[in-house]
């Protein structure tokens, strides 16, 4: 079956999409965006989060049929959206106008490109994924777009966040490395340079 | 495999009554883990996502008729008064993502022992509004719903529309064990519901039998012990024996398994802390609810 629905903020087609097949399959392998992870296939890692009409939930759960006429925001069109959310308030999803968005070959193409160690050095990047890397929060990385996407939306709905309000917000996704503490750390910088910037 | 996508009610009970081996999905929280573990490959997937009713409550004069496919998210965050148990089994389960999409007609559709919603509903008391193309609706007692395990009394033909659930009257509490608070299929959980109005105390427990079921022995017990002693007139402390026997008879009605998740006898005995403890805190809250009700006269 064919599946139309919206890819950060840009109109997207997936053809030949078996209907048993998830809306993470579809990102991943048909619209070839592989930042959102698959790691459990069953709900339990948060790595495959994305915004599905701005909610997060696991894409690996979502059947691609049900994707239908919907927006989805995944990792590769954070920079974006946030940006987006930034100039223009509530609507960073591209659904009110047509400028906005990222296409599907600058998402593709997306790397957090650098000169040394610096990673991200000369790329936009979201100020939720900057956090991460200034703060440490990433190790071998594959939690991690799943984790920028549920932080991202809690510091959309929650400008100070308590510890327990960022604890609850991601306790849906697991990490092998951190240990979590750079992770907290980083919502928390992003948080307060959020609350500079305002 | 066949994706049907009905945009109204109608037309989801017309492609169910075509189809009856149609598997429903809604959240898609229990249906896609199946099907990406190859467990279950149905011939045709009804997707209930379109159906906009599915998605609202309403709250009336003496219940909340909430629709099958509203989000856990969804009742924590505007039912806490209406559905105070329902709504802090929400709260417990899985994680916000899994939250934001399953629901309770999931809940009911999957009947798991394990269930989060089931003690919730069967202490508060509802009913299961459901239908079909050629009998039109019916409503289905929670008392009456769970038929074995995994099983429900839905007919092949029908669909789930919405639940019917009393609104509190009294204090509720849900409480559940688990080796952690996020992500956690519970070990055993039990669900409380004081009645004022009925003065009667209804119980839900989870994970410890084939189905949820009531511990219906330790309510009749506990009703008429309270009638006896005056409590809920003069809402004194409920002495600590009858708490106790209250607790054994909860303990009692389990019948639960060995399993990965705990043995047969740590459930058995986690039921019965998990009734004293609930009934302590609800207890404490009606109790100070009348204390300052009467103060309010004063
Ligand atoms: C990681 C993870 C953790 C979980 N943790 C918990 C937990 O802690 N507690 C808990 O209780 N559950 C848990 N679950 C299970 C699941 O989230 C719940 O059972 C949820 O309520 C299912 O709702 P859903 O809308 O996603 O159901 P779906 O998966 O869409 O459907 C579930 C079943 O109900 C049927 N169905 C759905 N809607 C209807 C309807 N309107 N009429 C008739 N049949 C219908 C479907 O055909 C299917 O058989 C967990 C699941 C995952 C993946
Ligand atoms: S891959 Fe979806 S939650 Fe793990
Ligand atoms: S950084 Fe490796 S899993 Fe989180």
């Amino acid at each position: 079956m064919r599946v139309n629905f919206t890819v950060n903020g840009r109109q997207q087609e997936a053809d030949d999409v078996w209907e048993g097949e998830s809306l993470l399959y579809v990102l991943r392998e048909r619209m070839g965006l592989p930042g959102s992870k698959n790691a459990c296939e069953q709900g339990e890692c948060g790595s495959c989060t994305v915004r599905l009409d701005g909610v997060p939930v696991c894409s690996c759960l979502v059947a691609a049929g049900q994707a239908e006429g919907r927006e989805v925001v995944t990792v590769e069109g954070l920079a974006g959206f946030a940006k987006q959310r930034a100039e223009h308030g509530g609507c960073a999803s591209g659904a009110c106008g047509s400028e906005g968005g990222t296409s599907l070959q600058a998402a593709q193409q997306w790397s957090a490109k650098g000169t040394d160690s610096q990673t991200g050095e000369g790329t936009e990047l979201s100020p939720v994924q900057q956090a991460f890397i200034d703060a440490g929060a990433v190790q071998c990385g594959f939690c991690t777009p799943g984790l920028l996407v549920a932080a991202d939306e809690l510091l959309e709905r929650n400008e100070s966040p308590s510890d327990a309000d960022i604890r609850e917000a991601l306790s849906g996704n697991l990490c092998r490395c951190t240990g979590y503490e750079k992770i907290l750390d980083a919502v928390r910088l992003a948080a307060a340079r959020q609350g500079e910037a305002v | 495999m066949d994706f049907l996508r009905p945009a109204s009610w109608e037309e989801a009970l017309a492609a169910k009554a075509e189809h009856p081996t149609a598997v429903p999905i809604a959240g898609g929280t229990d249906v896609m883990v199946e099907i990406n573990f190859d467990h279950r490959r149905p011939e045709y997937l009804l997707d209930l996502n379109r159906i906009s009713e599915l998605q609202d409550w309403h709250v009336g004069e003496e219940t909340v008729q909430l629709g099958a496919s509203v989000p856990y998210t969804k009742i924590m965050e505007n039912l806490r008064t209406e559905l105070p148990g329902l709504a802090l089994a929400s709260h417990t389960v899985a994680s916000p993502q899994i939250r934001n999409r399953g629901g309770v007609g999931g809940n009911l559709g999957t009947a798991s022992p394990a269930g989060d919603a089931h003690p919730a509903l069967l202490a508060a008391d509802c009913e299961v509004e459901v239908e079909s193309q050629a009998r039109g609706s019916r409503l289905i007692p929670i008392d009456a719903f769970y038929t074995g395990v995994k099983r429900n009394a839905l007919e092949a033909d029908e669909l789930i529309k919405s639940v019917h659930i009393k609104k509190a009257d009294g204090p509720q509490q849900y409480s559940k064990v688990g080796t952690r608070n996020a992500m956690v299929i519970a070990v055993c959980a039990f669900g409380i519901a004081l009645h004022p109005e009925t003065r009667t105390v209804r119980t839900g427990i989870g994970s410890a039998a084939p189905t949820p079921i009531r511990a219906k022995a330790a309510e009749e017990f506990l009703n008429s012990a309270l009638e006896e002693g005056g409590f809920w007139d003069n809402g004194k402390i409920i002495t600590p024996s009858i708490a106790k026997q209250f607790a054994e008879l909860c303990s009692g009605a389990a019948n639960p398994i060995d399993d990965v998740r705990g043995t047969a006898s740590y459930r058995k005995h986690a039921v019965g802390i998990m009734a004293r403890r609930t009934l302590g805190w609800t207890w404490e809250s009606y109790r100070s609810g009348k204390g300052r009700g009467a103060e309010g006269v004063a």
